[in-house]
C-alpha cells in the first residue's frame, strides 16, 4: 500500500465531489429544459429523415477530420521531439497553441484569406495557368479547417507524451544503432499508441460538435451537424424538448465511438529515469535532419500563413483607437477575470479527478464499484464537451429565472461552463504527467515518510508545476476565445472580448473586429509562452 | 528549490476591478425605471441606444435601463424563458416575422398607438406592436468585381454561376429567413426550382449576417444578402461608394422592426409614453446613421445625401406574421431539400 488510508480517502472524496458537481451541473440544466418542454416525442425526433441525414454527415466529417488530424500530427510530433535544437522550435510549439484560442470566425476568415477563392493559394495556381479557382467550400473546406484547429492540439499532446519517454531510451536506441523505422516501432509508436485513442476521442468530439466552421465552409445546408440542429431548435423553434433529445442523441452516439476507442490497448508502465534532460542522438543524422526540417517548415507555413492574414488584417485597423476605448479595457478585464476563474476551476476539478482516478486504480483493481467510479470520472470529464453550451446556458437560465436576477449570476454560470468545456483538455495535459510523476516518486516518498504538505511542497510542486502551468494557460486561452453563452445572458455592461469582436462585426465594423482579433491572438500567444516556460529549478534529486 | 512567484500587483488589481464590474450592477437613484429589452447593437456606443436614453430621460423623469441580447430572435427566446416573471416593460427589436409568436406568449398588451400615420411601405397594421424602423433586403454587390449587377430576382437566380453570392441560413438568422420569404413571394410554388438554380451561385451559407458580410467585405465573394441601407454605411462612414445594392424589378422584401409593451409593466403609462416617443424625431433622428435603417416618421433634419442614393424599391413584399408562423417550418424544409440536392 503506497498511499496512506487518509490520503486515499481524501483523494476518493475529492474526486467523487467533483464528479457529483459535474453531473449535477449538467443534470439540473437538462432537467429544467425537460420540465419546461411541451413533450416532443423523442422517437419522432430521432427518426426524422432530416436528423438521420445530418447525423450521417456529422459522423462522416468528424471521423475524417479526426483521422487526418492524427495522421498529420504524428510526423510533426516526431520531428519536434527529435529536433531539440531546431531554430525556433519553441516558437513552433507556441504557434501551435494559437488557433485554439482564436474565435472560430476569425480563424475561418484567416483560412479563407489563404485558401479561399481570392487567397494566395488560388492566386498561385492561377499563375500556373489554372483557370477555375479551386474551391474549398464543401467537405474539403471543413476538413481543412478542422485539421488547422485540431492537428496542432494533437501534435502538442503527442509531443508531451514523447517528451515523457526517459532519455535513457533514446541513448540506448542510438547505442544499438537503431534506424528511424525501428525507433518508431519500438519506442515512439508504443508511446503514441497509448495516447492516440484519448487524443482522437477529444478531437472527434470537437469536430462532431463543430458549428460555425461547418456552416461557413460547408457550402450549403447539405453540410449540417447535429449541433446546428440543436441551436436551431433553441433559437427559432424554441423547443427545449427537441434540443435535449438531440443533445442526448449526440452524446450517446459519440460515446459509442469513444467507447470503441477506449477498447484499444491501455498505456503501459512508465519507465524509470534519473530525470536527465532529453537528448536525441537520432535527430542528428543528416537524413532525419532534412526530413524533420521539411515537416516543420510545412507545418509552420500551414499554421502561420492563415494567422499572418489575421495579423495583417488586424494591423490595418486603427489599433490605437481601439486601445483608447473604455469598452475595450472593460471587456478585456471581464474576459481576463472569467478565463482566470474558469482555468482555476478546471484545474481544481481536474486535480481531484486525476488523483481520485489513480487512487481508484491503485486500490487493487478489485471491486466493480471502483472501476465504475474510475470510468465515470474519466467519462464525465470528457463527455461534457458533447453537451452544447447553449443547452447548459438555457437550462440554467430556466432553472434560475424564478430565484434571482439571472444577469447577476451570469458570470458565474459562464465561468462554470467554460471550466467544464476546458476540462477534457486540462485532464489530458495533467493526467499523464501526474501518473508518471507519482509512479516515479511514490516509493521513495513513502520510504522517506514524506507525506501531506511536505510532499506537496518538496516533491509534487517542482515536478508538476510545469504541466499545471501548461494546463492552466491552455484552459485560459480556450476560455478567452470562447463566445459561448454570453450572448444569451448578455446584459448592459457584461461584454467579453470575443463578444466585442462579434458585435463590431455585426455592425459593419469589420476593421475593428480584425484589430480586436489580433489582440486576442497575441493574448493567446502570451499565455502559451507562459505555459511553455521551463521553470528554473535546481538539480532535481528525488527522481528515481 | 523552486518557488512560486506571486502574480504582480497590477494583475491582481485588474482582476479585482473586473470582479467589481461583474458584480456591482450599480444602484441608481431615480423615482421610476423603464426597463427596455433590446438587441446588442442597438445599445452599443455607436447605436441609437445612448442618444435615445438621454433624450427620453429628459422628458420622463425616469431612468431608462437597457438589457440587451444578441438579436431579435434571441430577444423572443429570452422572453419565453422568463415568461410572466420578466422584468421588461418594453421589448424593442422584434421584427414582423416574430410578432405572431410574440403575441402567442400572451405577455404583450395593446399599444394604444395608431400606426396608420407612420411611413412604412406595405400596409403594416397592428394594435400591439409599433414599428420604429424598416429596411428592405437587397443583394449588395462589389462594383469593382461586378459590372452588370442582377436587375431582378430572376437575373440572380439564372445568372452566371461563376459569380458567387453568400447568403445566410434561414434556420439560424433573420436575413436568411428574409431571403427565403422573398424568393417565396416572387416564385410561389416554383420556389424549390428557383433555389435549385440559385444554389449554383451560392458560395456558402453562413450562420448569420456577420459571417456573410465579413466574407463580402474581405473580397472573398462579390455579392451578399444584406439591406438596401448597407451602402449608406459605406458612403457615410467610410466615404466609399464601392458597395451598392442591386434594385430588383419584382420588388424587395421588407423587414420592419417593432416594439411592444408588456402587460405586467408596473407603470404602463410610462411604457406607453416611451412608445409614443419612439415615433417622434427625438428617437427617429438616431435611426438612419446609428441603426442604419430607414425611419418610420419625420426626422428633425433631412436624411444624409447618401440615403437619397439608395435603392428605393418599386414594390414591397411583406407576408403577414401569421402566414410566416404557419409556414416557416414547411418552407425551411423545402429550402433544405432544394439546397441539399446535387
Amino acid at each position: 500500500m503506497l498511499l496512506t488510508k487518509a490520503e486515499m480517502r481524501r483523494s476518493m472524496l475529492g474526486g467523487a465531489a467533483s464528479l457529483a458537481g459535474i453531473i449535477a451541473f449538467v443534470g439540473l440544466a437538462v432537467l429544467a429544459l425537460l420540465l419546461s418542454s411541451g413533450g416532443s416525442s423523442i422517437l419522432a425526433t430521432v427518426f426524422e429523415p432530416y436528423i438521420l441525414r445530418i447525423l450521417r454527415f456529422t459522423l462522416l466529417q468528424a471521423v475524417l477530420s479526426t483521422a487526418l488530424s492524427i495522421v498529420f500530427a504524428i510526423p510533426v510530433a516526431q520531428a519536434l521531439a527529435r529536433q531539440r535544437h531546431f531554430p525556433g522550435r519553441i516558437w513552433i510549439i507556441r504557434l501551435m497553441a494559437v488557433p485554439m484560442g482564436l474565435p472560430v470566425l476569425i480563424g475561418a476568415l484567416g483560412l479563407i484569406g489563404i485558401w479561399g477563392r481570392q487567397g494566395i493559394m488560388n492566386s498561385a495556381l492561377l499563375k500556373f495557368g489554372l483557370e477555375e479557382p479551386v474551391s474549398i467550400y464543401g467537405l474539403s473546406g471543413i476538413l481543412l479547417a478542422h485539421v488547422f484547429f485540431n492537428m496542432p492540439l494533437a501534435a502538442r499532446l503527442m509531443l508531451a507524451a514523447l517528451d515523457r519517454v526517459p532519455s535513457e531510451y533514446w541513448l540506448m536506441a542510438s547505442g544499438l544503432g537503431m534506424r528511424s523505422g525501428s525507433t518508431f516501432r519500438f519506442i515512439e509508436w508504443p508511446v503514441l499508441r497509448s495516447v492516440v485513442p484519448g487524443i482522437a476521442g477529444l478531437i472527434f468530439m470537437l469536430c462532431a460538435t463543430s458549428f460555425t466552421l461547418v456552416l461557413m465552409l460547408g457550402g450549403g445546408p447539405a453540410a449540417t451537424t447535429v449541433e446546428v440542429a440543436i441551436y436551431q431548435s433553441l433559437r427559432f423553434d424554441f423547443d427545449p424538448g427537441r434540443a435535449v433529445t438531440l443533445s442526448l442523441l449526440q452524446i450517446v452516439l459519440t460515446s459509442m465511438i469513444l467507447g470503441a476507442l477506449s477498447l484499444l490497448p491501455a498505456p503501459e508502465d512508465e519507465g524509470m529515469t534519473v530525470g536527465k534532460p532529453v537528448r536525441r542522438p537520432d535527430g542528428r543524422l543528416p537524413g532525419a535532419r532534412l526530413a524533420d526540417g521539411g515537416v516543420l517548415l510545412l507545418v509552420t507555413l500551414f499554421l502561420a500563413l492563415p494567422l499572418m492574414s489575421v495579423v495583417l488584417a488586424g494591423l490595418r485597423s486603427d489599433l490605437m483607437k481601439l486601445l483608447r476605448e473604455p469598452i475595450f479595457w472593460q471587456s478585456a478585464a471581464t474576459s481576463l477575470a472569467i478565463s482566470i476563474s474558469a482555468a482555476a476551476l478546471a484545474l481544481l476539478i481536474s486535480m481531484t479527478l486525476v488523483s481520485a482516478r489513480r487512487a481508484a486504480l491503485l486500490r487493487g483493481s478489485g471491486t466493480f464499484g471502483r472501476r465504475l467510479l474510475f470510468a465515470a470520472m474519466g467519462g464525465a470529464s470528457s463527455l461534457v464537451l458533447l453537451v452544447p453550451p447553449i443547452v447548459l446556458a438555457t437550462g440554467w437560465f430556466l432553472a434560475l429565472r424564478n430565484l434571482s436576477d439571472v444577469s447577476a449570476v451570469a458570470p458565474l454560470l459562464i465561468v462554470a461552463i467554460n471550466a467544464l468545456m476546458s476540462l477534457p483538455f486540462v485532464m489530458r495535459v495533467l493526467e499523464p504527467a501526474f501518473i508518471v510523476h507519482k509512479h516515479r516518486t511514490q516509493k521513495l516518498a513513502a520510504s522517506l515518510g514524506v507525506t501531506g504538505w511536505a510532499r506537496l511542497r518538496l516533491i509534487d510542486t517542482p515536478a508538476l508545476f510545469k504541466p499545471m502551468l501548461t494546463a492552466f494557460s491552455f484552459a485560459m486561452a480556450l476560455s478567452l476565445g470562447d463566445l459561448g453563452a454570453v450572448a444569451l445572458f448578455g446584459s448592459d455592461g457584461f461584454v467579453t472580448l470575443p463578444f466585442l469582436v462579434y458585435s463590431r462585426m455585426g455592425s459593419y465594423r469589420t476593421n475593428d473586429a480584425d484589430g480586436l482579433a489580433l489582440i486576442l491572438g497575441v493574448a493567446c500567444l502570451l499565455l502559451t509562452i507562459a505555459g511553455t516556460m521551463a521553470p528554473v529549478r535546481r538539480e532535481v534529486a528525488v527522481h528515481g | 528549490m523552486f518557488k512560486f512567484k506571486f502574480p504582480s500587483r497590477s494583475l491582481l488589481a485588474t482582476i479585482f476591478i473586473a470582479t467589481a464590474t461583474l458584480t456591482g450592477a450599480g444602484a441608481q437613484a431615480a423615482d421610476k425605471t423603464l426597463t427596455v429589452y433590446t438587441y446588442e447593437s442597438f445599445i452599443s456606443e455607436w447605436g441609437p441606444g445612448p442618444k435615445v436614453k438621454e433624450a427620453f430621460e429628459k422628458t420622463c423623469g425616469c431612468n431608462v435601463n437597457f438589457v440587451s441580447v444578441a438579436d431579435g430572435v434571441a430577444l423572443l427566446s429570452r422572453l419565453k424563458l422568463e415568461g410572466a416573471g420578466t422584468k421588461a416593460d418594453i421589448v424593442l427589436g422584434l421584427d414582423t416575422n416574430l410578432t405572431t409568436e410574440a403575441k402567442a406568449t400572451g405577455l404583450f398588451d395593446a399599444s394604444g398607438i395608431d400606426v396608420g400615420g407612420l411611413k412604412v411601405p406595405g400596409d403594416y397594421k397592428d394594435d400591439v406592436f409599433v414599428p420604429y424602423d424598416y429596411g428592405h433586403f437587397a443583394v449588395i454587390y462589389d462594383t469593382q468585381t461586378i459590372k452588370n449587377p442582377p436587375q431582378s430576382m430572376k437575373d440572380l437566380v439564372e445568372g452566371d454561376p461563376s459569380q458567387k453570392i453568400v447568403i445566410e441560413d434561414p434556420r439560424t438568422s433573420t436575413p436568411g429567413l428574409g431571403l427565403l420569404l422573398w424568393v417565396k413571394s416572387v416564385y410561389g410554388d416554383k420556389a424549390p426550382e428557383a433555389w435549385a438554380k440559385l444554389k449554383k451561385r451560392v458560395l456558402t451559407v453562413t450562420p448569420g449576417w456577420s459571417e456573410a458580410y465579413g466574407l463580402f467585405t474581405k473580397g472573398e465573394v462579390p455579392m451578399v444578402l444584406s439591406y438596401t441601407t448597407s451602402p449608406a454605411y459605406h458612403m457615410v462612414a467610410e466615404n466609399t461608394d464601392r458597395y451598392q445594392a442591386a434594385a430588383f424589378s419584382e420588388g424587395h422584401y421588407i423587414q420592419i422592426e417593432v416594439a411592444g409593451l408588456l402587460k405586467n409593466a408596473p407603470d404602463k403609462e410610462l411604457a406607453r409614453d416611451f412608445l409614443k416617443f419612439m415615433v417622434t424625431p427625438g428617437f427617429q433622428d438616431t435611426i438612419p446613421t446609428n441603426n442604419w435603417m430607414m425611419p418610420v416618421s419625420a426626422t428633425s433634419q433631412p436624411l444624409p445625401d447618401a440615403f437619397g442614393k439608395l435603392v428605393n424599391p418599386s414594390k414591397t413584399f411583406l407576408m403577414s406574421s401569421d402566414e410566416v408562423a404557419e409556414n416557416r417550418k414547411a418552407w425551411i424544409d423545402e429550402w433544405l431539400t432544394a439546397m441539399s440536392m446535387n
